[in-house]
């Protein structure tokens, strides 16, 4: 393809054609887990108008092994754990998506001006990023999930204070590196406003190592998220949330088709996002293609 | 090195001013009342009682008053006394770290073997089905909900097979040896109960393996991309050159320097299996620190809460601290460079 092709093409097109070209056998995982994704979110929207069974009413005889009629069993209370886990895709796809949407807004925001300003605004804040950093996730989550009380908006709280430094590091260090281009500098001759230049030079080029490790992301924030549900801090009875379910699992533990649905649910999901991760990764960063 | 090494130093206190801080703040957003565990919800009608447990606890104070006798109280190494055991949080932490830190060296074992293996037959298998499959493996573990996979491998190993003994560290009939250094595994040998060695082995069996293969994925990463790097230089061509055996050019020679930047991801790997252990803890009825904040968090016991949090953070700096070290002790280019 000449160079006046590409250009005739324009972006769009571009990328669907770099995606075409790397589709072989290698490409399997990333396609894998997009339909499994998809498939996942499908779900998680239709999943009320479909239903054979309410997710939190009695739908048979309680503690029945799987079976045609429930897929997956029933656990303690008779409800029909496939059901419970398919409505489970609802709450962890929803608090993924809206812990890293907050945590990478506020992250990517702080983390763009600390390492446009630079000087005492940028230590400060960096600083305060490194004190959140410096504890392990799920203690400081459980210390925020504790004092504003169980339940899943207090989860995401937590888990967006967990999130945000992260994000900030790295819009950083992408600020620091893209600052020093050209164009930038041709921006200032030219006059520009210092918010224009931050956000129309300079963030733009800095989303693709965002947009990879958020997908990556998405993964640990379910298993942590469930995580705490299931010490009981998250979710709480009798919403169908996956930690939560095995929770219920735990506790009628002979019966051990409670826990298999959600567990294989959090395991295929942040799988499945692992995968995209490495897909997304390898089509923005050629260099990781040749490498790894 | 040296400087960044002393910047760090110099550094810490300020972070730990900050952790303390952070860990107090957080205290004070309590939506539930701490009264509640403290004298039980039914004698919270009588006045008398609640301003007598308000005074005992210090809860009347003013907020930049509690705050500086906390910071003063940690000073001198008071986290104060949980609110569910009514003992001093240091003396609960120090009863149960050694239980932790037991899981959490057993599990790194695992951790580091598996993926360092693992990233040395990747590297050297490159692109091959063996290298794809290794990287599954490593992947799995990271990807498999904890909680879920020990709650299956009780149910596998214990329940169904008999293989392997149920949750605790030693059998319940069995009596525990005396408290020594608190490593179950030192303390039965210390005490000559051989039975009782073989029995926490056994214990720690499951548990470890749950919470390494958690880390496998990382490590192998790792191991993998710095293994690629060093298997391309001339001192490897230079051994296989040499006729030497292709084990020993793996293990001797590119291993060697493969593992230095390896080193980097050790404080990370901390921090994940802390995460992880507060998880397995829960599953195997483990008595260590994970489990003692679970319970916390469930019972609002901020004393313990705010008490774990800090030690988790302080433990985290002292291990990123360590990483640097070791880093700089491997790595002799790393010493000199500023």
């Amino acid at each position: 393809m000449s160079a006046h092709t590409i250009l005739a093409i324009g972006p769009g097109r571009r990328l669907y054609s770099r995606f075409a070209n790397r589709l072989s056998w290698r490409s399997a995982p990333v396609i894998l887990g997009a339909v499994i994704i998809l498939g996942a979110i499908i779900i998680a929207i239709s999943i009320p108008w479909w239903s054979p069974y309410d997710p939190i009413a009695l739908a048979g005889r309680r503690l029945q092994p799987p079976s045609w009629g429930h897929w997956c069993g029933t656990d303690a209370l008779g409800r029909d754990v496939l059901v419970r886990t398919l409505y489970g895709t609802r709450y962890s796809l929803t608090i993924a998506a809206l812990v890293l949407a907050a945590g990478v807004s506020i992250g990517s925001l702080v983390g763009a001006v600390a390492g446009f300003i630079g000087g005492l605004l940028d230590s400060t804040l960096m600083r305060l990023a490194d004190i959140t950093l410096s504890f392990p996730p799920i203690l400081l989550a459980m210390a925020i999930a504790a004092s504003l009380g169980p339940g899943l908006v207090h989860t995401a709280i937590a888990l967006i204070i967990v999130w945000w430094p992260i994000y900030a590091r790295l819009m950083r260090a992408q600020v620091l590196n893209v600052k020093g281009l050209d164009h930038v500098d041709a921006a200032v001759v030219a006059g520009a406003l210092p918010s224009r230049i931050l956000f129309k030079h300079i963030v733009p080029l800095c989303w693709s190592p965002i947009l990879v490790n958020m997908t990556m992301d998405v993964g640990q924030v379910i298993l942590l998220a469930s995580g705490l549900s299931f010490i009981g801090l998250g979710a709480q009875p009798p919403t169908p949330e996956w930690g939560q379910m095995i929770a219920e699992g735990a506790s009628s533990f002979y019966s051990w088709w409670i826990a298999m649905g959600p567990g294989l649910a959090i395991f295929l999901v942040s799988l499945s996002f692992n995968f995209l991760g490495d897909g997304l990764r390898d089509l923005f960063d050629p260099r990781s293609r040749a490498s790894t | 090195m040296l400087r960044i090494l002393l910047k760090r130093l110099v550094l810490m206190p300020f972070l730990i001013l900050g952790i303390v801080t952070a860990t107090f703040v957080l205290a004070q957003f309590t939506k539930g009342n701490p009264l509640i565990s403290i004298i039980g919800a039914r004698a919270l009608d009588n006045p008398d009682i609640v301003a007598a447990a308000k005074a005992r606890w210090g809860l009347d104070k003013s907020l930049p008053e509690r705050y500086l006798i906390y910071v003063d109280n940690l000073a001198h190494g008071n986290l104060g006394t949980s609110f569910r055991t009514k003992q001093p949080v240091l003396q609960d932490l120090a009863d149960r770290l050694p239980a932790t830190l037991e899981l959490v060296i057993c599990a790194m074992i695992v951790g580091a073997v598996t993926g360092i293996l693992l990233g040395v037959i990747s590297a050297q298998f490159r692109d091959t089905p063996a290298d794809h499959a290794a990287r599954l493996f490593a992947l799995l573990g990271s990807c498999i909900p904890m909680f879920w996979l020990g709650l299956l491998a009780l149910f596998v190993f214990s329940v169904q097979t008999h293989l392997l003994p149920g949750p605790g560290r030693l059998d319940i009939r069995s009596d525990p040896p005396n408290t020594v250094t608190g490593f179950m595994l030192i303390d039965t040998l210390l005490a000559g109960d051989w039975d009782g060695f073989v029995d926490a082995v056994r214990h720690l069996i499951l548990p470890s393996l749950v919470l390494g293969w958690s880390v496998t994925g990382i490590v192998a990463r790792m191991v993998r991309a710095s293994m690629l790097d060093v298997l391309g230089q001339d001192f490897v061509t230079m051994a296989r050159a040499k006729g030497a055996g292709e084990g020993r050019v793996l293990f001797n020679h590119a291993l060697r320097n493969a593992l230095i930047p390896a080193l980097t991801i050790l404080g990370f790997t901390f921090a994940y299996l802390i995460t992880g252990s507060v998880l397995v803890e829960t599953i195997f009825s483990w008595p260590g620190i994970g489990s003692y904040a679970v319970d916390a968090a469930r019972s609002l016991d901020y004393p313990a809460i705010t008490g774990v949090t800090i030690v988790g953070g302080l433990g985290f700096l002292i291990a990123n601290l360590l990483t640097d070290i070791a880093y700089a002790a491997v790595d002799p280019r790393m010493r000199s460079a500023a």
